[in-house]
């Protein structure tokens, strides 16, 4: 055997030892997107404030009857920003899984999914828990801690970087909790600006 | 040059037996289709390499059922990890004496 076919052969079982436990096909690119979309879908729903202040401290019942309109254009706004993004990042992973030879829905991405939506799924019944207790101030430092979590969570099944990104969103979170009143400002931070720089990192990184 | 080729090791020649054994490294289980998607082969071919690494009692073999459908897992056993950390580290060695040679 010659040094080179021995070094090939170490090198193919280094990168199966990858592919096969890890879901390596996770695109940068999205992760930029995925940031936009925040940032648009952010800055509408500050335009939509600005008009439409969102009513508190009322009887639940007043409060659904009220606020409905407001609550489901808000909602609205975010239910579009989060289908794009996966939408966006399933469709520009599946074209890095398959030029890395990795199927889109396999064993490494079943179980990427399954352990980020255990967290997701806990944050977002809470979510839903504060919201009808009234506790409108908590709702946006959850989605923070909770994604971050979730991410950190992912982070051993995908590229380890992810652990960074999920960190900070944590921190972020917390900061929200502290400083009640500017939501919005850190979701921005959170879902717009953080995904934008870490994409960038990812598609310099991997994606190529 | 005396180069240590007697300590690879034979099971891991082919190359898509020593391909499952790195998959089963770092994967508690892996199962059948999966392992076939991965290292992109047929049934028959991955099946008898399969059974080869078996009869070495380098991998234990986990059947079940999915619904109705049979789902084989595969695990490496402390022999099969334990061979194929002896085999890297004789692919190593033979990448030491061929630079000081």
């Amino acid at each position: 055997m010659e040094e080179k076919e021995i070094r090939d052969e170490l090198a193919s079982i280094r990168n199966l030892m990858e592919r096969s436990s890890k879901f390596i096909s996770l695109s940068g690119l999205s992760g930029i997107l995925a940031g936009v979309y925040a940032l648009v879908g952010a800055a509408a729903a500050y335009l939509f404030m600005q008009n439409n202040p969102v009513p508190r401290r009322m009887p639940l019942f007043e409060f659904w009857s009220n606020a409905a309109n407001v609550l489901l254009i808000l909602f609205a706004i975010a239910f579009i920003v989060l289908m794009a993004s996966i939408l966006t990042a399933f469709i520009l992973s599946s074209r890095i899984a398959k030029k890395k030879g990795q199927p889109i829905w396999g064993k490494t991405s079943k179980i990427l999914l399954f352990n980020t939506s255990i967290p997701l799924v806990t944050g977002g019944i809470f979510i839903i828990i504060l919201l009808y207790q009234g506790h409108d101030a908590f709702i946006i430092p959850a989605m923070l801690l909770f994604y971050g979590l979730s991410l950190v969570s992912a982070s051993n099944f995908t590229f380890s970087d992810v652990k960074y990104l999920g960190l900070l969103e944590i921190v972020l979170g917390l900061a929200a909790a502290c400083v009640p009143g500017f939501g919005l400002l850190f979701w921005a931070l959170g879902f717009g600006v953080l995904h934008i720089i870490y994409g960038s990192i990812m598609y310099f990184k991997y994606d190529k | 040059m005396k180069v240590p080729f007697e300590k690879l090791d034979k099971a891991f020649e082919n190359r898509l037996r020593l391909q499952v054994m790195s998959v089963l490294m770092v994967n508690d289980r892996y199962d059948f289709n999966s392992l076939k998607e991965l290292l992109d082969t047929t049934d028959g071919n991955l099946a008898s390499h399969l059974k080869a690494l078996e009869k070495e009692e380098y991998i234990m073999v986990h059947k079940s059922f999915v619904g109705r459908k049979p789902n084989t897992n595969y695990q490496a056993t402390e022999k099969g990890k334990t061979a194929f950390k002896h085999h890297l580290d004789a692919l190593e060695q033979l990448i030491k004496q061929q630079k000081t040679t």
